[in-house]
C-alpha cells in the first residue's frame, strides 16, 4: 500500500516580483521573492517557516492561499494540482485552508461585532445555515478560542489585541478547515497573550488534526508549536527538518547564525555568549 | 559602584484627559538612573513604560498632563518650559525611538539629520559638525560614511537607518540615553549588532533607560530591571536576581511565559490568563490581582505599596526606590509591590 500524499505541497515554487526602476524612466528591476522551494504538510502536522524579513515567507503563505501567482512550480492538495482560476474549486479549497494574519485590528471590519464577523465567514465557507444552527455553531467557535458568549456582542475596538486575534482564529476555524495559514499570527501580541494564543493553536491542531503553515520571525514560537521547521533565507529554503533536528543540530551556517543571533532571556546564558564572541574575535586577529 | 545618578524619577504621574474622563496612565512612578548603567523598563503595551520618557522629555500628548518630578543632572523637568526643555532634548538625553523610518525625516539627508542639532544650537560650525557626523557614523560601523551622508533615510537598510538614528541620538553627546524599543522592528541578526552598539554606549559612561518588552534584550544589555504593570512598577531588582528570583507573581509568570530556545522544549506554554487591563478601567486593588495565581483576598481590596527587601527580610517601605544602594554587604535588594511576594511563600522558607 503506498502511503497517502501530504496534505499541502509545493513544489519548486518560484516567485519573481517586477519592481519600478529606481528613477522615471530607469528600467524596471526585478526581485526574486521565492526561488525553487519545495515544503510539504501532512494531515494534522505543524510546520514553521522561519527566516528574517525579505526571505520570501510570507510570499509563500500567499502562494499556498493563491494571493500571489507562482511564475513556475506548483502547489498540491493532497496529491492535486491546485488550479487558482478554477472559481468552483477554490470555493471548496477555501473552506479547507484558512488564514489568520498578524494584525488583528487590519483583519476583522470595524462595524462588525465579532459575532458577526464569525457568522460572516460561515455564511461564505459553510452556505447558508440555518440561523439557529449558525448561532450555536459561532457561539462554539467563540468559546472554543475561549471567548465567553458575551463577546459576540463587542466591536473590535471593545476588545484587546488578544481578543482581537481569537475572534480571527474563531473566523478561520468556524468552518472546521483542515489548514490553518498563520502569517506572523502571534508576532503583535504581548508575551502573556501571545503564550495563550500558542497553546490555543497547539490545542486546535491536536484537537482536531488542523495542520498549521506557521509563518514566523520568533524562532522560540516556532520551538514550541511546530513538528518541522523550514528555515528560508533570500528566497531560497536553506534547510528543513524535524523540531529536534533544527534546533538541536541545525546543518546550515545560516541556521546556526539565525539560532545564535536570537537574545535569550537568561543573563547567564548571554554573558556567555558574549564572552564566547570576544574570544572567536581575538582568535581571528 | 556608586556613580551619581543622571536622572532621578520620583514619584511620576500621567494622566490623559479623553472623552471617558480622566485616565491614569502612569502612577507612583520612581527609579533612577546612573551613569554608566543600564535601566531596562520592561512591560506589556499599555504599561505605560512610553509614557514615562515622553513625560521627561516634555513630549506627552496634548491631552496628557505629567506629575511628580524627573530631574537630569540637578534639573527639574516636569513642568519645565519648552526653552529649558529644548536646551535637554538631544544635547542631555539622547533618544533613539522604536521605528527609525519615522523618526528620519525623510526629506532631509543624513548629514542634514545629524548635524542639525549641534548647528542650530550653535554648538558646532558645519564643517566641524561635518567631521564628527564621520565619526559618529564610523562609531557605529557605517561603511563608506562620506557617501551616506549624502543618503536620504529611504536609500538605507532597516539595520543601518536604527544604527544612524542610534549616531543621531549621540550626536551631541547626551548623559543619557532613551531607547524606546531599539530593536523590536529589526530582524534578529540586525538586533544583535544594534544591543552590542547600546552596550558600547553604557560602557562610555552614558546611562541608558532601554524600554523593552524583550526579556532576551533585558539578559543581555541591562545591570537593573523595572517591572511595570499597568502603569506602575511592581518590581525592581538587579537582572540576575529578576531573572533567577523574581519576586512579583506577575514577574515569574511573564518568565514563564516567554518561549526559549534553549532547555525544556515543552510544547505547551504557561500563559497569563486574561487580558491586562484597560488603563481607564483598573481594579482597585493590586492591578494585576484578577490574573494572579496567589491572588487573596486583600490583594483585590488594597493596593501594595513597592517595598525593599535584602534577601528574604524585609527591610521596610521603599517611599522611593531611588533610595535603595544597588546592594548592601553584598546582599543584592529587591523591591515589589505585592501582598504575597513569592519569598513569602513555602518554598523560600
Amino acid at each position: 500500500m503506498s502511503t497517502p500524499p501530504p496534505l499541502l505541497q509545493v513544489e519548486r515554487a518560484s516567485v519573481r516580483y517586477t519592481l519600478r526602476g529606481a528613477g522615471l524612466l530607469a528600467p524596471a528591476r526585478t526581485l526574486d521573492a521565492l526561488s525553487d522551494v519545495s515544503i510539504a504538510i501532512r494531515e494534522g502536522g505543524r510546520l514553521g517557516v522561519v527566516g528574517e524579513s525579505g526571505s520570501g515567507k510570507s510570499t509563500l503563505a500567499r502562494v499556498v492561499l493563491g494571493l500571489v501567482r507562482a511564475q513556475a512550480g506548483r502547489v498540491a492538495w493532497e496529491g492535486r494540482t491546485v488550479d487558482y482560476d478554477d472559481a468552483t474549486a477554490m470555493r471548496s479549497l477555501r473552506r479547507e485552508m484558512q488564514v489568520v494574519f498578524q494584525d488583528p485590528f487590519g483583519s476583522l471590519d470595524p462595524r462588525m461585532t465579532a459575532g458577526q464577523a464569525v457568522g460572516e465567514a460561515l455564511q461564505a465557507l459553510a452556505g447558508p445555515v440555518a440561523s439557529v444552527a449558525a448561532q450555536d455553531r459561532i457561539r462554539a467557535a467563540l468559546s472554543e478560542v475561549g471567548l465567553a458568549a458575551a463577546f459576540a456582542n463587542r466591536y473590535p475596538h471593545e476588545m484587546s489585541g488578544g481578543q482581537c486575534q481569537r475572534v480571527a482564529i474563531a473566523r478561520a476555524i468556524v468552518a472546521r478547515p483542515r489548514l490553518l495559514v498563520c502569517d506572523e499570527a502571534v508576532s503583535a501580541l504581548d508575551v502573556s497573550v501571545q503564550a495563550q494564543i500558542v497553546n490555543l493553536l497547539h490545542q486546535l491542531s491536536e484537537r482536531y488534526q488542523m495542520s498549521l503553515l506557521f509563518i514566523s520571525h520568533n524562532l522560540a514560537v516556532v520551538r514550541h508549536l511546530c513538528d518541522e521547521v523550514a528555515v528560508l533565507c533570500q528566497g531560497r529554503l536553506v534547510e528543513q527538518g524535524s523540531r529536534a533536528a533544527i534546533f538541536g543540530d541545525p546543518q546550515a551556517q545560516y541556521t546556526r547564525d539565525l539560532l545564535a543571533a536570537v537574545p535569550e532571556p537568561d543573563p547567564a546564558l548571554q554573558r556567555a555568549r558574549i564572552v564566547a564572541a570576544h574570544k572567536a574575535l581575538r582568535a581571528s586577529r | 559602584m556608586t556613580a551619581e545618578p543622571v536622572l532621578q524619577v520620583r514619584n511620576l504621574g500621567v494622566n490623559f484627559s479623553t472623552s471617558q474622563g480622566e485616565v491614569q496612565a502612569v502612577s507612583g512612578v520612581s527609579f533612577e538612573v546612573r551613569a554608566g548603567e543600564c535601566l531596562a523598563v520592561v512591560g506589556e503595551s499599555g504599561s505605560g513604560k512610553t509614557q514615562v520618557l515622553m513625560a521627561c522629555l516634555g513630549l506627552l500628548a496634548s491631552n496628557g498632563a505629567a506629575g511628580g518630578s524627573a530631574q537630569f543632572a540637578g534639573q527639574e523637568l516636569i513642568g519645565a518650559n519648552e526653552r529649558a526643555l529644548n536646551r535637554v532634548r538631544g544635547t542631555g538625553i539622547g533618544l533613539l525611538s522604536q521605528d527609525p523610518l519615522s523618526s528620519l525625516t525623510p526629506h532631509l539627508r543624513i548629514e542634514t539629520l545629524l548635524t542639525e542639532g549641534l548647528v542650530d544650537r550653535g554648538l558646532a560650525t558645519r564643517a566641524e559638525a561635518h567631521e564628527r557626523a564621520l565619526q559618529a557614523l564610523a562609531e557605529v560601523d557605517i561603511p563608506q560614511p562620506e557617501a551616506r551622508l549624502r543618503q536620504y533615510p529611504h536609500e538605507l537598510s532597516g539595520g543601518m537607518r536604527q544604527r544612524v538614528a542610534l549616531a543621531a541620538a549621540l550626536m551631541c553627546a547626551p548623559k543619557l540615553l532613551f531607547a524606546d524599543e531599539p530593536t523590536t522592528a529589526l530582524d534578529v541578526s540586525v538586533q544583535a549588532r544594534v544591543l552590542e552598539l547600546l552596550a558600547g554606549v553604557r560602557d562610555r559612561g552614558v546611562g541608558v533607560l532601554i524600554i523593552t518588552h524583550d526579556l532576551g534584550v533585558v539578559a543581555g544589555l541591562a545591570d537593573r530591571v523595572a517591572v511595570m504593570y499597568a502603569g506602575r512598577i511592581v518590581e525592581t531588582a538587579t537582572t540576575d536576581e529578576m531573572f533567577f528570583a523574581p519576586q512579583h507573581p506577575y514577574t515569574a509568570a511573564l518568565l514563564a511565559a516567554v518561549p526559549r530556545l534553549h532547555g525544556d522544549d515543552r510544547s505547551r506554554l504557561v500563559g497569563i490568563p486574561g487580558d491586562p487591563p484597560q488603563p481607564s478601567a483598573r481594579p482597585p486593588g493590586c492591578a494585576f490581582a484578577p490574573r494572579c495565581e496567589r491572588a487573596v483576598a486583600a490583594c483585590g481590596e488594597s493596593r501594595p505599596e513597592l517595598t525593599q527587601y535584602t534577601g528574604r527580610n524585609q527591610v521596610g517601605a521603599a517611599a522611593d526606590e531611588s533610595s535603595i544602594p544597588i546592594a548592601v554587604r553584598g546582599v543584592p535588594i529587591t523591591a515589589v509591590a505585592c501582598h504575597r511576594p513569592l519569598h513569602s511563600s513555602a518554598e523560600y522558607a
